[in-house]
Protein backbone atom coordinates (compact mmCIF):
# COMPACT_ATOMS: atom_id res chain seq x y z
CA UNK A 1 0.00 0.00 0.00
CA UNK A 2 2.54 2.39 1.19
CA UNK A 3 4.94 1.38 -2.01
CA UNK A 4 1.55 2.05 -4.05
CA UNK A 5 1.17 5.29 -2.78
CA UNK A 6 5.05 6.62 -3.22
CA UNK A 7 4.47 5.76 -7.19
CA UNK A 8 1.50 7.40 -7.11
CA UNK A 9 2.62 10.54 -5.96
CA UNK A 10 4.95 10.48 -8.79
CA UNK A 11 2.24 11.11 -11.10
CA UNK A 12 2.21 7.52 -12.33
CA UNK A 13 -1.08 5.45 -12.91
CA UNK A 14 -1.31 1.92 -10.78
CA UNK A 15 -3.60 -0.66 -10.51
CA UNK A 16 -3.11 -3.43 -8.12
CA UNK A 17 -2.33 -7.13 -8.47
CA UNK A 18 -3.98 -9.74 -5.70
CA UNK A 19 -2.89 -13.31 -6.12
CA UNK A 20 -5.62 -15.78 -4.87
CA UNK A 21 -3.29 -19.16 -4.13
CA UNK A 22 -5.84 -21.30 -2.15
CA UNK A 23 -3.85 -20.51 1.29
CA UNK A 24 -4.91 -16.66 1.89
CA UNK A 25 -6.17 -16.40 5.51
CA UNK A 26 -8.33 -13.58 5.78
CA UNK A 27 -10.77 -15.05 2.98
CA UNK A 28 -11.26 -18.32 4.09
CA UNK A 29 -11.10 -17.45 8.08
CA UNK A 30 -13.91 -14.58 7.91
CA UNK A 31 -15.71 -16.41 5.53
CA UNK A 32 -16.02 -19.51 7.41
CA UNK A 33 -15.85 -18.63 11.65
CA UNK A 34 -17.63 -17.51 13.14
CA UNK A 35 -18.03 -13.48 12.76
CA UNK A 36 -15.29 -11.52 15.21
CA UNK A 37 -17.23 -8.55 15.63
CA UNK A 38 -13.98 -7.21 17.11
CA UNK A 39 -12.38 -6.99 13.76
CA UNK A 40 -13.31 -5.29 10.91
CA UNK A 41 -14.78 -8.11 8.20
CA UNK A 42 -13.01 -6.97 4.98
CA UNK A 43 -11.24 -8.33 1.78
CA UNK A 44 -7.40 -6.25 2.84
CA UNK A 45 -6.19 -5.66 -0.95
CA UNK A 46 -9.65 -4.41 -1.81
CA UNK A 47 -9.70 -2.35 1.25
CA UNK A 48 -6.38 -1.00 0.57
CA UNK A 49 -7.17 -0.40 -3.18
CA UNK A 50 -10.43 1.61 -2.32
CA UNK A 51 -7.74 3.69 0.06
CA UNK A 52 -5.44 4.28 -2.48
CA UNK A 53 -8.48 4.50 -5.42
CA UNK A 54 -6.59 2.37 -7.77
CA UNK A 55 -8.47 -0.67 -9.70
CA UNK A 56 -7.69 -3.54 -8.36
CA UNK A 57 -7.41 -7.71 -10.32
CA UNK A 58 -8.08 -10.29 -8.12
CA UNK A 59 -6.17 -13.37 -10.06
CA UNK A 60 -6.43 -16.63 -8.92
CA UNK A 61 -3.25 -18.70 -9.26
CA UNK A 62 -4.00 -21.35 -6.97
CA UNK A 63 -3.73 -24.09 -9.38
CA UNK A 64 -0.07 -23.18 -10.94
CA UNK A 65 0.74 -22.14 -7.20
CA UNK A 66 0.76 -26.05 -6.50
CA UNK A 67 4.00 -26.18 -8.01
CA UNK A 68 5.44 -23.92 -5.99
CA UNK A 69 4.65 -25.67 -2.73
CA UNK A 70 5.53 -28.94 -4.24
CA UNK A 71 8.90 -28.07 -5.11
CA UNK A 72 10.09 -25.13 -4.32
CA UNK A 73 13.69 -24.34 -6.21
CA UNK A 74 14.79 -22.34 -3.29
CA UNK A 75 13.36 -24.77 -0.59
CA UNK A 76 11.32 -23.66 2.20
CA UNK A 77 11.36 -21.34 5.35
CA UNK A 78 10.48 -22.28 8.58
CA UNK A 79 7.31 -24.70 7.53
CA UNK A 80 6.05 -25.37 4.35
CA UNK A 81 6.58 -21.27 3.27
CA UNK A 82 8.19 -21.67 -0.11
CA UNK A 83 8.74 -17.46 0.40
CA UNK A 84 11.43 -17.38 -2.13
CA UNK A 85 9.77 -19.32 -4.98
CA UNK A 86 6.55 -17.42 -4.09
CA UNK A 87 7.80 -14.21 -4.48
CA UNK A 88 9.47 -15.31 -7.83
CA UNK A 89 6.13 -16.84 -9.15
CA UNK A 90 4.20 -13.96 -8.31
CA UNK A 91 6.40 -11.02 -9.64
CA UNK A 92 6.29 -13.04 -13.12
CA UNK A 93 2.92 -13.75 -12.71
CA UNK A 94 2.75 -9.56 -12.51
CA UNK A 95 5.05 -9.10 -15.61
CA UNK A 96 3.31 -11.66 -17.64
CA UNK A 97 -0.24 -10.04 -17.12
CA UNK A 98 0.84 -6.27 -16.72
CA UNK A 99 3.34 -6.11 -19.70
CA UNK A 100 0.65 -7.62 -21.83
CA UNK A 101 -0.23 -5.67 -24.83
CA UNK A 102 -3.78 -5.32 -24.13
CA UNK A 103 -2.92 -4.10 -20.03
CA UNK A 104 0.20 -2.26 -20.81
CA UNK A 105 2.08 -1.50 -17.91
CA UNK A 106 5.84 -0.35 -17.80
CA UNK A 107 7.06 -1.50 -14.54
CA UNK A 108 5.92 -3.71 -11.30
CA UNK A 109 6.48 -2.06 -8.28
CA UNK A 110 6.51 -4.45 -4.90
CA UNK A 111 6.57 -3.37 -1.22
CA UNK A 112 9.57 -5.27 -0.25
CA UNK A 113 12.30 -3.84 2.52
CA UNK A 114 15.81 -5.15 2.16
CA UNK A 115 16.14 -7.73 4.89
CA UNK A 116 12.45 -7.18 6.34
CA UNK A 117 12.19 -11.42 5.61
CA UNK A 118 14.57 -13.61 6.54
CA UNK A 119 13.57 -15.77 3.70
CA UNK A 120 12.43 -13.58 1.02
CA UNK A 121 13.36 -10.36 1.67
CA UNK A 122 17.12 -10.24 1.93
CA UNK A 123 19.71 -8.42 0.30
CA UNK A 124 21.14 -11.26 -1.83
CA UNK A 125 17.60 -12.50 -2.52
CA UNK A 126 16.53 -8.97 -4.00
CA UNK A 127 18.51 -8.82 -7.04
CA UNK A 128 17.38 -12.48 -7.98
CA UNK A 129 13.72 -12.63 -7.50
CA UNK A 130 14.28 -9.78 -10.49
CA UNK A 131 16.27 -12.13 -12.02
CA UNK A 132 14.76 -15.40 -11.62
CA UNK A 133 10.79 -13.51 -12.85
CA UNK A 134 12.18 -12.01 -16.04
CA UNK A 135 11.41 -8.75 -14.68
CA UNK A 136 14.88 -7.37 -14.24
CA UNK A 137 15.23 -3.80 -13.93
CA UNK A 138 11.61 -3.36 -14.55
CA UNK A 139 11.06 -3.97 -10.67
CA UNK A 140 10.80 -1.39 -8.35
CA UNK A 141 11.11 -1.27 -4.37
CA UNK A 142 10.19 2.15 -3.74
CA UNK A 143 10.75 1.30 0.31
CA UNK A 144 13.93 -0.09 -0.01
CA UNK A 145 15.22 1.69 -3.62
CA UNK A 146 18.28 3.58 -2.31
CA UNK A 147 19.87 -0.12 -1.21
CA UNK A 148 19.70 -1.37 -4.83
CA UNK A 149 21.09 -0.44 -8.09
CA UNK A 150 18.64 2.02 -9.79
CA UNK A 151 16.13 0.53 -11.80
CA UNK A 152 14.51 1.31 -15.62
CA UNK A 153 11.65 3.39 -13.98
CA UNK A 154 14.67 5.35 -12.09
CA UNK A 155 16.83 6.22 -14.85
CA UNK A 156 14.22 7.28 -17.28
CA UNK A 157 12.99 9.42 -14.93
CA UNK A 158 9.29 7.77 -14.63
CA UNK A 159 9.83 8.63 -10.68
CA UNK A 160 12.67 10.54 -8.99
CA UNK A 161 15.15 8.20 -7.41
CA UNK A 162 15.33 11.07 -4.42
CA UNK A 163 11.77 10.82 -3.57
CA UNK A 164 12.20 6.97 -3.07
CA UNK A 165 13.24 5.54 0.13
CA UNK A 166 16.06 3.41 1.74
CA UNK A 167 14.13 1.28 4.59
CA UNK A 168 15.74 -2.17 5.72
CA UNK A 169 15.14 -4.37 8.36
CA UNK A 170 13.09 -5.63 10.21
CA UNK A 171 11.98 -2.49 12.28
CA UNK A 172 8.16 -1.32 10.43
CA UNK A 173 8.90 2.40 12.23
CA UNK A 174 9.68 3.95 9.26
CA UNK A 175 6.65 2.42 7.50
CA UNK A 176 4.59 3.61 10.17
CA UNK A 177 5.69 7.40 9.97
CA UNK A 178 5.35 7.18 6.33
CA UNK A 179 1.68 5.68 6.96
CA UNK A 180 1.44 8.48 9.22
CA UNK A 181 2.59 11.26 6.47
CA UNK A 182 0.31 9.81 4.09
CA UNK A 183 -2.29 9.86 6.30
CA UNK A 184 -3.02 6.58 6.82
CA UNK A 185 -4.93 5.71 9.58
CA UNK A 186 -5.13 1.57 9.30
CA UNK A 187 -3.08 -0.73 7.67
CA UNK A 188 -3.16 -3.87 6.32
CA UNK A 189 -1.64 -7.61 7.11
CA UNK A 190 1.82 -7.21 7.55
CA UNK A 191 3.68 -9.46 5.19
CA UNK A 192 3.91 -12.75 6.06
CA UNK A 193 0.96 -13.27 8.07
CA UNK A 194 -1.37 -13.35 5.25
CA UNK A 195 -0.34 -17.19 4.05
CA UNK A 196 -1.39 -19.88 6.11
CA UNK A 197 2.01 -21.85 5.44
CA UNK A 198 3.59 -20.00 7.61
CA UNK A 199 1.44 -21.06 10.41
CA UNK A 200 3.29 -23.81 12.14
CA UNK A 201 -0.28 -25.55 12.41
CA UNK A 202 -1.56 -25.23 9.44
CA UNK A 203 2.00 -26.55 7.86
CA UNK A 204 2.00 -29.78 10.16
CA UNK A 205 -1.86 -30.73 8.61
CA UNK A 206 -0.61 -30.05 4.90
CA UNK A 207 2.16 -32.31 5.66
CA UNK A 208 0.01 -35.00 8.14
CA UNK A 209 -1.68 -35.37 4.58
CA UNK A 210 0.91 -35.95 2.20
CA UNK A 211 2.11 -38.65 4.78
CA UNK A 212 -1.09 -40.12 5.27
CA UNK A 213 -1.96 -40.11 1.61
CA UNK A 214 1.70 -41.74 0.59
CA UNK A 215 2.52 -38.25 -2.26
CA UNK A 216 2.79 -35.09 -1.97
CA UNK A 217 -0.21 -33.47 -3.99
CA UNK A 218 -3.22 -31.65 -3.16
CA UNK A 219 -6.52 -29.98 -4.19
CA UNK A 220 -8.03 -27.08 -3.28
CA UNK A 221 -10.71 -28.89 -1.45
CA UNK A 222 -7.80 -30.01 0.72
CA UNK A 223 -6.24 -27.47 1.41
CA UNK A 224 -9.02 -25.07 2.56
CA UNK A 225 -10.71 -27.95 4.30
CA UNK A 226 -7.40 -28.00 6.29
CA UNK A 227 -8.40 -24.56 7.69
CA UNK A 228 -11.47 -25.58 9.28
CA UNK A 229 -12.56 -27.84 12.72
CA UNK A 230 -10.43 -29.87 14.75
CA UNK A 231 -8.51 -32.20 12.77
CA UNK A 232 -7.82 -35.69 14.80
CA UNK A 233 -5.81 -38.41 13.16
CA UNK A 234 -6.56 -41.76 15.54
CA UNK A 235 -5.12 -44.02 12.63
CA UNK A 236 -2.95 -43.66 9.75
CA UNK A 237 -5.87 -44.52 6.88
CA UNK A 238 -9.02 -42.25 8.74
CA UNK A 239 -8.76 -38.67 10.08
CA UNK A 240 -11.71 -37.00 11.84
CA UNK A 241 -12.43 -33.17 11.07
CA UNK A 242 -15.00 -31.54 13.44
CA UNK A 243 -16.58 -28.63 13.65
CA UNK A 244 -16.11 -26.25 15.91
CA UNK A 245 -19.21 -23.33 15.62
CA UNK A 246 -21.80 -23.04 13.31
CA UNK A 247 -19.59 -21.23 10.58
CA UNK A 248 -17.78 -24.32 10.54
CA UNK A 249 -21.08 -26.58 10.84
CA UNK A 250 -22.57 -24.57 8.23
CA UNK A 251 -19.39 -24.68 5.76
CA UNK A 252 -18.75 -28.61 6.50
CA UNK A 253 -22.18 -29.02 5.28
CA UNK A 254 -21.34 -28.37 1.86
CA UNK A 255 -18.71 -31.20 1.89
CA UNK A 256 -20.34 -33.69 3.87
CA UNK A 257 -21.25 -35.99 -0.05
CA UNK A 258 -17.74 -36.89 -0.29
CA UNK A 259 -17.20 -37.72 3.05
CA UNK A 260 -18.63 -40.43 6.25
CA UNK A 261 -20.61 -37.65 7.81
CA UNK A 262 -21.69 -37.66 11.33
CA UNK A 263 -24.71 -36.09 13.01
CA UNK A 264 -25.42 -36.02 17.04
CA UNK A 265 -28.79 -36.90 16.72
CA UNK A 266 -29.94 -36.34 20.78
CA UNK A 267 -28.11 -33.12 21.84
CA UNK A 268 -26.78 -30.07 19.94
CA UNK A 269 -23.00 -30.97 18.51
CA UNK A 270 -21.22 -30.44 16.16
CA UNK A 271 -21.04 -31.94 12.63
CA UNK A 272 -18.03 -34.15 11.65
CA UNK A 273 -16.21 -35.61 8.63
CA UNK A 274 -14.55 -38.90 8.37
CA UNK A 275 -11.70 -38.79 5.67
CA UNK A 276 -10.06 -42.11 4.56
CA UNK A 277 -11.07 -45.66 4.61
CA UNK A 278 -13.12 -46.11 7.64
CA UNK A 279 -14.03 -49.29 8.89
CA UNK A 280 -17.09 -49.80 11.09
CA UNK A 281 -14.92 -49.89 14.09
CA UNK A 282 -13.30 -46.36 12.87
CA UNK A 283 -16.70 -44.98 12.47
CA UNK A 284 -17.47 -46.22 15.98
CA UNK A 285 -14.59 -44.42 17.26
CA UNK A 286 -15.03 -41.31 15.62
CA UNK A 287 -18.56 -40.84 16.61
CA UNK A 288 -17.23 -41.25 20.39
CA UNK A 289 -14.99 -38.25 19.36
CA UNK A 290 -17.75 -36.17 17.93
CA UNK A 291 -19.95 -36.95 21.08
CA UNK A 292 -17.11 -35.46 23.48
CA UNK A 293 -17.68 -32.28 21.33
CA UNK A 294 -21.38 -32.24 21.43
CA UNK A 295 -23.98 -31.18 24.12
CA UNK A 296 -23.91 -34.62 25.30
CA UNK A 297 -20.35 -34.95 26.41
CA UNK A 298 -21.50 -36.11 30.28
CA UNK A 299 -24.42 -38.29 29.09
CA UNK A 300 -23.51 -41.95 29.27
CA UNK A 301 -24.85 -42.42 26.08
CA UNK A 302 -25.35 -40.45 22.53
CA UNK A 303 -26.87 -41.13 19.37
CA UNK A 304 -25.02 -40.52 16.43
CA UNK A 305 -26.37 -41.02 13.02
CA UNK A 306 -23.40 -42.08 10.50
CA UNK A 307 -24.04 -41.15 6.68
CA UNK A 308 -22.30 -42.70 3.61
CA UNK A 309 -21.84 -41.03 0.39
CA UNK A 310 -23.68 -44.09 -0.96
CA UNK A 311 -26.80 -42.75 1.45
CA UNK A 312 -26.87 -45.74 3.55
CA UNK A 313 -27.65 -44.42 7.05
CA UNK A 314 -25.96 -46.32 10.04
CA UNK A 315 -27.64 -45.69 13.86
CA UNK A 316 -25.09 -45.27 16.43
CA UNK A 317 -24.90 -45.40 20.36
CA UNK A 318 -22.04 -44.50 21.66
CA UNK A 319 -20.35 -43.59 24.77
CA UNK A 320 -18.63 -39.86 24.60
CA UNK A 321 -14.84 -40.37 24.86
CA UNK A 322 -13.52 -38.59 27.91
CA UNK A 323 -10.92 -36.20 27.00
CA UNK A 324 -7.92 -38.12 28.50
CA UNK A 325 -8.57 -41.07 26.01
CA UNK A 326 -8.04 -38.67 23.27
CA UNK A 327 -4.29 -38.93 22.86
CA UNK A 328 -2.29 -35.85 21.88
CA UNK A 329 -1.15 -37.29 19.52
CA UNK A 330 -3.91 -37.47 17.76
CA UNK A 331 -4.71 -33.74 17.26
CA UNK A 332 -2.80 -33.09 13.89
CA UNK B 1 -44.40 3.77 -24.42
CA UNK B 2 -42.41 0.55 -23.96
CA UNK B 3 -40.04 0.60 -21.10
CA UNK B 4 -37.80 -2.85 -21.50
CA UNK B 5 -36.06 -3.95 -18.90
CA UNK B 6 -32.65 -4.66 -19.35
CA UNK B 7 -32.03 -8.33 -19.09
CA UNK B 8 -30.74 -9.39 -15.61
CA UNK B 9 -27.57 -11.60 -16.03
CA UNK B 10 -27.13 -14.17 -13.04
CA UNK B 11 -24.01 -15.54 -11.38
CA UNK B 12 -24.45 -18.36 -9.21
CA UNK B 13 -21.36 -18.50 -6.59
CA UNK B 14 -23.18 -20.13 -3.97
CA UNK B 15 -21.13 -22.65 -1.99
CA UNK B 16 -17.84 -20.76 -2.93
CA UNK B 17 -15.85 -18.67 -0.85
CA UNK B 18 -14.02 -15.65 -0.36
CA UNK B 19 -12.10 -14.37 -2.38
CA UNK B 20 -13.68 -17.21 -5.10
CA UNK B 21 -17.12 -14.88 -5.71
CA UNK B 22 -15.62 -11.49 -6.56
CA UNK B 23 -13.20 -13.94 -8.97
CA UNK B 24 -16.04 -15.28 -10.62
CA UNK B 25 -17.88 -11.80 -10.70
CA UNK B 26 -14.74 -10.00 -11.99
CA UNK B 27 -14.60 -12.90 -14.71
CA UNK B 28 -18.03 -12.32 -15.85
CA UNK B 29 -18.45 -8.58 -15.75
CA UNK B 30 -15.49 -9.08 -18.25
CA UNK B 31 -17.89 -11.00 -20.87
CA UNK B 32 -20.69 -8.34 -20.38
CA UNK B 33 -21.19 -5.05 -22.05
CA UNK B 34 -21.14 -1.83 -20.35
CA UNK B 35 -25.03 -1.07 -18.98
CA UNK B 36 -25.56 -4.72 -18.62
CA UNK B 37 -26.34 -5.62 -15.02
CA UNK B 38 -25.45 -9.03 -13.41
CA UNK B 39 -27.04 -10.50 -10.06
CA UNK B 40 -24.89 -12.44 -7.68
CA UNK B 41 -25.86 -15.08 -5.58
CA UNK B 42 -23.02 -16.02 -2.86
CA UNK B 43 -23.23 -17.71 0.23
CA UNK B 44 -20.19 -16.01 1.72
CA UNK B 45 -21.33 -13.73 3.79
CA UNK B 46 -17.61 -12.06 3.01
CA UNK B 47 -19.78 -11.09 -0.57
CA UNK B 48 -22.17 -8.00 1.01
CA UNK B 49 -18.88 -6.09 1.78
CA UNK B 50 -16.19 -7.56 -0.99
CA UNK B 51 -18.38 -7.24 -4.34
CA UNK B 52 -19.55 -3.91 -3.61
CA UNK B 53 -16.04 -2.77 -2.82
CA UNK B 54 -14.49 -4.00 -5.82
CA UNK B 55 -17.30 -2.61 -8.00
CA UNK B 56 -16.01 0.85 -6.47
CA UNK B 57 -12.73 0.22 -7.47
CA UNK B 58 -13.23 -0.85 -10.77
CA UNK B 59 -15.88 1.88 -11.56
CA UNK B 60 -18.93 -0.45 -11.81
CA UNK B 61 -22.29 0.50 -9.84
CA UNK B 62 -23.89 -1.37 -7.29
CA UNK B 63 -27.77 -1.26 -7.37
CA UNK B 64 -28.66 -3.32 -4.80
CA UNK B 65 -27.73 -5.75 -1.89
CA UNK B 66 -29.55 -8.09 0.74
CA UNK B 67 -28.80 -10.94 2.67
CA UNK B 68 -31.26 -13.33 3.00
CA UNK B 69 -30.44 -15.73 6.21
CA UNK B 70 -26.80 -17.43 4.95
CA UNK B 71 -27.82 -16.07 1.15
CA UNK B 72 -26.28 -12.66 -0.33
CA UNK B 73 -27.52 -11.30 -3.31
CA UNK B 74 -25.59 -8.39 -5.17
CA UNK B 75 -27.07 -6.74 -8.30
CA UNK B 76 -24.24 -4.37 -10.06
CA UNK B 77 -24.40 -2.69 -13.53
CA UNK B 78 -21.21 -2.81 -15.41
CA UNK B 79 -19.71 0.47 -16.36
CA UNK B 80 -16.69 0.82 -18.95
CA UNK B 81 -14.30 3.83 -19.32
CA UNK B 82 -14.50 4.62 -23.14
Amino acid sequence: MLAAKVVIEEGVHVEGLNFFTGFCVEGHTHAIRNPDHTKPKRNNALWAAEQLGIKLHIVDISEQYKDIVLNPKHGYGAHLNPCLDCKIFMVDQARSWGFMEENGFDFIVTGEVVGQRPKSQRRDTMPLIARESGAKDRLLRPLTALNLPPTLPEREGWVNREHLYGFHGRNRKPQIELANRFGFEDFAQPAGGCCFLTDAKYSAKLADLWKARGERDYSLDDIVLLKVGRHLRPAGHFKVIVARDDGENNFLEGYRKQFVHLRIENHEGPLTLIDGRPSFSDIELAARIAARYSQGRDAGVVQVSAHHPNGVVEALSVNPMPPHQIPDAWHV
Amino acid sequence: MSSAQPEIAILDARGLICPMPVIRTQDRVKTLPSGAVLEILSTDRGALHDIPAWCRVNGHEVLETEQHAREVRVRMRVHRSP
